[in-house]
């Protein structure tokens, strides 16, 4: 199997569905010639000429709403945001019809688009190019909102938003795009939306987390074991919603301590929604109050300071401890 | 030279054939078919009927708000009759005249306005979108299928309404461009009527009209009169030759008039005078495609009567129909279908915590 980046992950999963499916079109600013700004769209142009990649002048409110059109219309489009800082201006599209055509018109037309956009911090990048603000999306009725973790994942699962009849957002963690490599299939791989998976078994403790997030939870997994021969459960959500919350109580029954880690703001998180599902379905088995490891709720600080900003390993392990002090 | 001139256009057709003393263009006035006229009218006078009625059900509380349409049917029914069924109409709100043309039901409006979900379902063979309410934002969506209209090669258009405050928006300005840049097969329809509620045509933008703003995108513009149907006809059907021949998209501006309120929950005594509303009044779209019909030996006076008493009959049968079927909509469980081509679990779950509740109180309510 070949080792892959992330980007040439993306890269193989647009590019398979392209040669699958003519109703694939990728669009968006500097996606052709430059083969977009990350390069995930590298030399899809020369593969399928520029009736099917089409750069797109600068507005991503018609990016989206141009999708919206083509989506009902049939075609499959998956439209690229430079950043997702710069995706706001789709949210309006976004929310008023990508997310509400199937109910407004009683299931006689569906939207099946794909917006994907590089999301978070860690790259030392310019104001807006660092946020992580999926929760936005995901309080979105009709929406789905995936974020993919590593490399073979990314690839199964835009597969399988490109496959999905409904609406989906797909946020890549910038800060994964080139980070490690790993083996990717070259035969197709589909992983479905909306279930999450357990990346690593323990019977001590929870911990969850996603997207670029799934490095330092890891980390902190393994310092646990190692440093204090604690065994935690380690499960990716892939999908922020539809949330699938089964395997998170089924751990948090196991383990009756639990922390979620994101690197978006705490307040009105998709942590608060892990907790709530836990509130409601593992409460009698909880040990301890539900840890949040998250961003703060400021706006993410210039580069020089944003490594206080996101969580990293070492504040997975102070959180994880607290819990297992908790009696 | 460092200061050169760059010459652009700077003058703009205005189209009218049939003007409000009844005069026609004789050079100008299309070849149609009586048949094709006839339907026009028909369908012009269920519309004014119909609305009429509407708000009067509004009045009785038998509907909710709804968007009037009196003044402006020529200025939508013209730009739609030229059109296939096979092309995609991507309506605003307001109208209603284009929809009854294209198929759309009577008691579907009724029963939609009577906010019912059901009555916003498209059927399969009409190729339009349902209304859309946030101003300007659909637009892009017929870029966007006019993008898919012209990849798979067909020769279909997607004509898309909006006001003449949604020129003011982002993505009206952004829906042009598009249409301009990828060469779409798109008609634009302004209805200009005057009034975004409370604010006028002059204070959406300094420019002289709205028709000009097509020269920024590269397409053609043009300003018809939109209370004479017979210049909306026209510079529809070549707007729309146009767009299917490959030769783009083109921005129509209808000056028109909304002759009602902007919704029944507006007073338009607050914005606006008397005098100016009487003034349009002379330039009332169905007195004059009557009065051209009529002059053509199309329409005698006791045909308008049948008509009128037709069109009646019509409406009336509609409201009983569809107040006989709203007796059996309002299932609540309606309200988690349609999210999702598959229900998500914790909607499931949701739904059946609905339902547990729903028999908890019909019980409470056996037992009182």
């Amino acid at each position: 199997m070949p080792k892959m980046t992330m980007v040439q992950a993306l890269n193989l999963a647009l590019r398979q569905e392209m040669a699958r499916d003519d109703s694939v079109i990728v669009l968006g600013e500097d996606v052709g010639v430059d083969g977009g700004v990350f390069r995930v769209t590298d030399g899809l142009i020369e593969a399928f000429g520029e009736r099917r990649v089409v750069d797109t002048p600068l507005a991503e409110s018609a990016i989206a709403g141009m999708s919206i059109g083509m989506a009902v219309y049939g075609l499959k489009p998956v439209c690229e945001m430079q950043f997702d800082g710069f995706s706001y201006y789709t949210m309006h599209q976004i929310e008023a019809h990508a997310s509400r055509l199937r109910w407004r018109s009683q299931g006689r037309y569906h939207v099946p688009m794909v917006l994907r956009a590089p999301y978070g911090g860690g790259v030392r990048a310019l104001e807006h190019h660092s946020e992580s603000r999926e929760a936005f999306w995901a309080h979105m009725p009709g929406l789905k909102m995936v974020i993919p973790s590593s490399p073979r994942n990314a690839r199964a699962l835009l597969v399988s938003a490109i496959r999905d009849p409904d609406p989906v957002i797909f946020y890549e963690p910038k800060a994964v795009y080139r980070a490690f490599r790993e083996e990717v299939p070259e035969e197709e791989e589909a992983l479905p939306i909306g279930r999450s998976r357990r990346v690593r078994e323990g019977r001590d403790l929870t911990l969850i987390a996603y997207g670029a997030m799934m490095r330092p939870t890891l980390e902190a997994a393994e310092e646990l074991q190692r440093r204090h021969g604690v065994e935690a459960d380690v499960i990716d959500l892939l999908t922020i919603s539809p949330l699938d919350d089964s395997l998170l109580v089924e751990s948090a029954r196991k383990t009756g301590r639990v922390a979620v880690v994101h690197e978006a703001p705490r307040s009105f998180g998709p942590g608060a929604e892990v907790v709530a599902r836990l509130v409601e379905k593992a409460f009698y088995h909880l040990e301890a109050p539900v840890a949040r490891v998250t961003g703060y709720d400021v706006i993410i600080p210039l580069f020089s300071r944003e490594k206080y900003y996101l969580p990293g390993a070492a504040r997975i392990v102070d959180a994880a401890r607290n819990l297992l002090a908790a009696k | 030279m460092p200061k050169t001139r760059i010459a652009l256009p700077d003058s703009l057709d205005y189209l009218s054939i049939l003007d409000e003393h009844g005069k026609v263009d004789t050079g100008l006035e299309p070849a149609l078919d009586d048949s094709l006229l006839l339907r026009l009218h028909r369908t012009m006078l269920l519309a004014r009927r119909f609305d009429e009625r509407l708000l009067s059900l509004q009045r009785q509380g038998r509907i909710g708000t709804f968007p009037p349409i009196a003044g402006q049917e020529a200025a939508h029914l013209g730009a739609v009759a030229p059109l296939r069924a096979s092309d995609w109409v991507v309506p605003a709100f307001r109208e209603m005249a284009a929809d009854l043309w294209r198929g759309r039901s009577l008691e579907s409006i009724i029963i939609y306005n009577n906010g019912f979900n059901e009555g916003s379902r498209i059927p399969a063979e009409r190729h339009d979108m349902p209304i859309s309410v946030p101003v300007g934002s659909q637009i892009l969506h017929a870029v966007g299928i006019a993008w898919g209209m012209q990849y798979r090669g067909t020769d279909d258009v997607a004509m898309t309404f909006f006001g003449d405050g949604a020129t003011s928006q982002g993505d009206f300005h952004e829906g042009l461009n598009f249409a301009g840049v990828f060469q779409l097969p798109v008609v634009f329809v302004c209805q200009n009527n005057q009034w975004a509620i409370s604010i006028p045509r002059s204070k959406q933008t300094r420019s002289q009209t709205l028709a000009q703003k097509a020269f920024a995108y590269g397409i053609p513009g043009i300003q018809v009169d939109g209370n004479d149907i017979l210049a909306v006809y026209v510079a529809a059907r070549e707007a729309a030759e146009r767009a299917r021949s490959g030769g783009g998209a083109t921005l129509i501006e209808c000056v028109t008039y909304r002759m009602a309120v902007h919704t029944t929950a507006d007073d338009p005594k607050r914005y606006r005078s008397d005098v100016e509303v009487e003034e349009w009044r002379r330039k009332d779209p169905l007195q004059r495609f009557q009065g051209y019909l009529s002059a053509r030996g199309l329409l005698t006076a006791d045909a308008v009567k049948a008509e009128e008493e037709q069109v009646a009959a019509d409406i009336q049968a509609a409201v009983e129909r569809a107040e006989a079927e709203m007796t059996s909509l309002g299932d609540p469980l309606l309200m988690f279908e349609h999210a999702y081509a598959e229900m998500p679990e914790y909607l499931t779950e949701q739904r059946a915590d609905f339902i547990r509740f729903m028999h908890s109180t019909q019980k409470e309510g056996d037992h009182a």
